[in-house]
């Protein structure tokens, strides 16, 4: 499994058509500590680039988007609770949605690890 | 940070704490330091926490007559508080207003037996000093003295903190100000804040500064807080911001603050209206506004922001008001608010919704401040 990064500071991990995004590590270092993460409904298409998710910091909410087309099936529902696990393991345990990729190749137009960390 | 940012005379105690700097007011001012907002939150209200405020204005106002009540009654032209009424070496809140009765800014006034000490908002200094100046200087003397370092220390552990370094210090009462010294070095001591909690503000001479800022960092419990936190920690304690909660729309009763206008200047009283605006305001008094500012909770977690309209109804059909501030509040664990709504809608306990990514999400009208205020009385 491969993963990729958008401009936007998401990463997408693929496993045939499902997929798992979350935030950068450097993304949330510069967010700080979450209070709130939430994600669109299941069922809910999106466009690449579309707001699929939300996290709030004290201070501001900052919209997470799709990396590439497809449908939200499901949302990290630890960070109902624990929303602060975004930021000890954003890369990890700290995943935030899941999705249902319309085209499995839209993801080799993204970063990959190498280009994301020259940004 | 561009160039043309304002700094106080601590810039280069932020850089060395690792402060991340952010533009205010036209000032390069810290947001947080490495501990982070939460943190910096929770250490303020259980230990103490030192805020640089050095960005606001701090005015003297000293009668031509050398009597400080002429300075007094001279500042109730614009404000309207009871300064005439207010003893040497005590302080109090008051606001400038404009002829239609709206907020051009908030300010603590201090009587400090020979003159007046005004502090002001940094985004409104400049304006407040020429309007005070145009208004008074037939008969006072006005001193902008926007060069000195203002630093805040708040939180149960400040009296703790400041006792080895001032003998005055713990004997103070909530809203006491006087001229004293902390360590060699010669201040304004107020006990007051905009935290909720108990705490001191401290003016010195831009060039004591920096090293008073460091004695009482090196203090136990003490630590650096930036402006999120601040803004986190005055949301929780019900306190408007200026700019966001209050502003030259706003009247102080719509503003729910009525409270700062005394008996002695409201209707009947012996010193009645006499300010900006009065009759706006007497009127509004007597009658009632149409809207009011209220607290707001809302249910589960989601901060409601600034900007979030409110409706009386699940759907979005009637909208009754907006939240002027909003995040969540790390002390409550719950998202706070404020905002304006129509009267109808001001009681406590009223269930409204917020326009939330276009879903309404409940919220209620609640009593501020939305922390038990640590304030020594």
């Amino acid at each position: 499994m491969t993963t990729y990064y958008t401009k936007s500071h998401e990463w997408i991990r693929l496993d045939g058509q499902e997929a798992t995004v979350g935030i950068t590590t450097h993304a949330s270092e510069e967010l700080g500590e979450l209070v709130f993460v939430e994600a669109k409904d299941e069922g809910t298409e999106v466009a690449a680039g579309d707001a699929a998710a939300v996290v709030e910091s004290v201070k501001a909410a900052s919209d997470i988007y799709a990396p590439v087309a497809g449908t939200v099936s499901g949302f990290n529902d630890r960070l109902s609770d624990e929303p602060t696990l975004v930021g000890s393991d954003p890369e990890g345990e700290g995943w935030i949605f899941r999705m249902t990729v319309s085209n499995p190749e839209e993801v080799t137009s993204l970063l990959t690890r190498e280009q994301y960390d020259a940004l | 940070m561009s160039d043309t940012l304002q700094q106080t005379p601590l810039f280069a105690l932020h850089g060395e704490l690792g402060a991340r700097m952010v533009p205010f007011a036209g000032y390069a001012m810290p947001l947080q330091y490495p501990a982070g907002l939460m943190a910096e939150h929770v250490h303020t209200r259980t230990k103490a926490g030192l805020f640089d405020v050095s960005h606001m204005g701090q005015i003297r106002i000293a009668a031509k007559s050398g009597d400080v009540r002429d300075a007094a009654l001279a500042l109730e032209s614009l404000v309207p508080a009871n300064y005439a009424g207010l003893p040497a070496n005590r302080q109090r809140y008051g606001l400038l207003t404009n002829d239609q009765g709206g907020i051009l800014d908030d300010l603590m006034v201090a009587n400090m037996g020979h003159d007046l000490l005004v502090v002001v908002n940094a985004s409104c200094k400049e304006a407040d000093a020429e309007r005070i100046e145009a208004a008074l200087s037939d008969r006072c003397v006005v001193t902008r003295q926007f060069d000195r370092a203002l630093l805040a220390l708040q939180g149960p552990a400040s009296e703790a903190a400041l006792a080895p370094l001032c003998s005055a210090a713990a004997a103070m009462r909530f809203m006491d100000m006087i001229e004293t010294h902390i360590a060699d070095i010669p201040v304004t001591l107020s006990r007051s804040g905009y935290t909720g909690e108990d705490g001191y503000e401290i003016g010195c001479a831009a060039e004591d500064g920096e090293r008073l800022a460091r004695l009482l960092l090196a203090q136990p419990d003490v630590m650096p807080i930036g402006l999120g936190a601040r803004d986190s920690l005055r949301l929780e304690a019900g306190l408007c911001l200026y700019g966001n909660d209050i502003d030259t729309t706003t009247t102080p009763i719509e503003a729910s603050l009525g409270w700062a206008i005394q008996k002695i200047r409201r209707e009947g009283g012996e010193r009645e209206g006499g300010y900006p605006g009065a009759e706006h305001v007497l009127r509004q008094a007597r009658e009632g506004a149409a809207r009011q500012r209220v607290g707001l909770m809302a249910e589960g977690r989601a901060p409601v922001r600034g900007g979030a309209k409110l409706f009386a109804d699940a759907q979005g059909s009637r909208e009754v008001g907006v939240v002027t501030s909003g995040a969540f509040g790390p002390t409550v664990q719950a998202p706070v608010a404020m905002g304006y709504v129509e009267t109808a809608y001001a009681a406590v306990d009223t269930a409204l919704f917020a326009e939330l990514r276009g879903k309404f999400v409940p919220v209620h009208v609640r009593a501020t401040p939305f922390v038990a205020p640590g304030f020594k009385r």
